[in-house]
């Protein structure tokens, strides 16, 4: 009995108030929710957005088409056709994600031998129609040109800098 | 009286506080809930299937959309489970910072679940208030692999790659933060008197009935038993650090809702340990046959880059044999058992979900009880529906 009236007069006396006074409180503080279509948000350096494929200094494709970045995709979406120029130089007649398909892990770039693909920041590109979510490689070109370069200029991607970590040479070769 | 009869209700799939997509059947007398099925199965993916078509690496990605709530969770117990198999060794500082995200995913976790928890009961502002600090924790999983929510960040004999600079005092901003966080929740309702009656006494399941059921995480020591796979059977390095195991006494909403705080105090307490023990060094595993190398030796050397060809294209291969691993994730034991013929995809993965065994229990927690407990029984137990049915 003499518990239950204690409990009684706690959250009459007690809890009532200390809650409201915890809601209370953050009227007078600043509001942490982003004007998301005003403002656009910072993402960190690491962010997986949009794929883009990279260029040389001089403007030539760095992508070979060797066929890792799909190889390691695990949704399946990466696809590639391989051409040479007269001079030799291989190069991807036909390269397409398919952005519906993508889920964003990151596993293309950290696959890719040439430094050519990278997902970066660009995140706002829905569409009502699923054709356009088939990147061909000059779209994926077009957003390096027009948004990433600043970006990959500073490399500030996480898979071009791992000085910790040292590679020892395996015993065996690897592979079956 | 002779006009007496039960009638069958059906709640969910769609409903709002079934947490995703499950279906449960009420035998009511009344407003008396006589007997409660739950039906799984509505957002089956075919994750564990699918897991057998893709190679080791590739098959962690599934994983994180298991439980999605606590995806570095899934990642470890996956990760661990062939690290088991191929003993693999990986690096004290791999293992520190998988310990440290893995802490923040369960803070992650208990903070989604208590705010959908006490929003079912009718504290709106609980999710508020739950949601702004979980922004602080996907902002953490952003920073150091790049997405939000499926994080993908383990690799088989460590990680990814290291975290970035600023991780350190990121994660002191967290823990200097979090605990008066944690003390305005309390504030708002353990001493609350609506709170407090929607809770206590409902949902009780005595812990022979949990052993029984197979019941684990919280649900488990809410009902008084200390079993914690981090204490009882200690993997990883969680042997390192001292923390406590919390238990309830009733097993009801009530104790459940009062271990899951506690124990976010001690996992703010792993962290901090762990922070302050984080070593210098590698973060994945020196054996070639597992981890490529790093990327600009792969840009440098002819042999390197033979060898991360070899390892994109055709993986590893784990030995043939199968293992069995567990982990306590936020919401239980979590399991992964992996057959392995040799081949560089997985024969056979299964798990074995908390979710799924803890909603077994279902009607235990619920029979006898007034229809408006089943909603605080369902939030209670903390499900996550992508985990029950993969």
């Amino acid at each position: 009995m003499n518990i239950d009236m204690w409990q009684t007069f706690k959250s009459v006396f007690i809890a009532i108030p200390t809650g409201l006074s915890i809601t209370f409180r953050y009227l007078f503080r600043k509001p942490v929710t982003e004007q998301y279509p005003k403002v656009r948000p910072k993402f960190e350096d690491r962010y997986r957005g949009l794929h883009y494929l990279t260029r040389y200094s001089d403007g030539s494709e760095r992508c070979v088409c060797c066929g890792l970045c799909a190889a390691a995709c695990p949704a399946d979406c990466i696809y590639m056709e391989c051409a040479e120029t007269p001079s030799g130089i291989r190069y991807a007649r036909i390269y397409e994600i398919n952005e519906l398909r993508c889920i964003f892990c990151g596993m293309c770039e950290e696959a890719c031998p040439e430094e050519a693909i990278f997902l970066g920041h660009e995140f706002e590109f829905s569409s009502g129609d699923r054709d356009d979510f088939i990147y061909t490689k000059e779209m994926l070109l077009a957003n390096y040109d027009k948004i990433e370069k600043e970006r990959v200029a500073k490399r500030i991607k996480p898979m071009i800098r791992q000085e910790r970590f040292q590679f020892k040479k395996p015993a065996a070769p690897i592979g079956h | 009286m002779a006009d007496r009869e039960t009638m069958t209700l059906n709640m969910g799939p769609q409903h709002p506080a079934t947490h995703g997509v499950l279906r449960i059947e009420l035998d009511l007398e009344g407003e008396t809930v006589i007997e409660a099925r739950p039906i799984v199965g509505y957002l089956h993916t075919g994750i564990e299937k699918n897991m057998e078509a893709k190679t080791y690496t590739q098959a962690l990605t599934m994983t994180d959309r298991m439980d999605y709530l606590a995806p570095l969770s899934n990642n470890l117990v996956y990760v661990q489970a062939i690290e088991k198999l191929m003993e693999v060794e990986v690096p004290i500082r791999a293992e520190y910072i998988r310990i440290i995200m893995t802490e923040l995913t369960r803070l992650n976790s208990h903070l989604v679940w208590l705010g959908t928890h006490a929003l079912d009961i009718g504290a709106m502002s609980m999710l508020l208030y739950c949601f702004r600090e979980r922004e602080k924790i996907t902002q953490m999983y952003e920073f150091v692999s790049g997405v939000r929510m499926m994080a993908s960040y383990f690799r088989v004999g460590g990680l990814t790659d290291d975290v970035p600079d600023g991780f350190e005092e990121r994660v002191k901003d967290i823990l200097d933060t979090f605990p008066a966080h944690i003390d305005e929740y309390e504030g708002l309702l353990t001493d609350n008197k609506i709170w407090r009656n929607r809770t206590i006494g409902v949902g009780v399941i005595s812990a022979e009935d949990a052993i029984d059921a197979g019941l684990s995480g919280p649900n488990l020591r809410g009902s008084g038993v200390a079993w914690d796979l981090r204490k009882s059977k200690p993997y990883s390095i969680y042997d390192k650090f001292d923390f406590i195991v919390p238990v309830g006494k009733n097993g009801d909403c009530y104790d459940r809702y009062l271990v899951r705080l506690e124990e976010m105090r001690q996992s703010l307490r792993i962290i901090r340990q762990a922070l302050d023990g984080l070593p210098e060094g590698p973060t994945k595993s020196s054996d070639g046959k597992i981890s490529p190398p790093a990327k600009y030796e792969v840009l440098t050397g002819m042999e390197q880059l033979i060898h991360h060809f070899k390892l994109v294209v055709h993986g590893f291969q784990p030995p043939v044999g199968d293992i069995y691993h567990s982990i306590e994730s936020p919401k239980g034991e979590i399991g992964c058992y992996l057959v392995s013929d040799g081949s560089k995809k997985p024969y056979r993965v299964h798990f074995r979900p908390p979710s799924f065994v803890n909603i077994s229990a279902f009607n235990k927690l619920v029979a006898g009880r007034m229809i408006a407990d089943v909603i605080a029984c369902i939030g209670s137990i903390d499900i996550v529906l992508g985990e029950i049915d993969r």
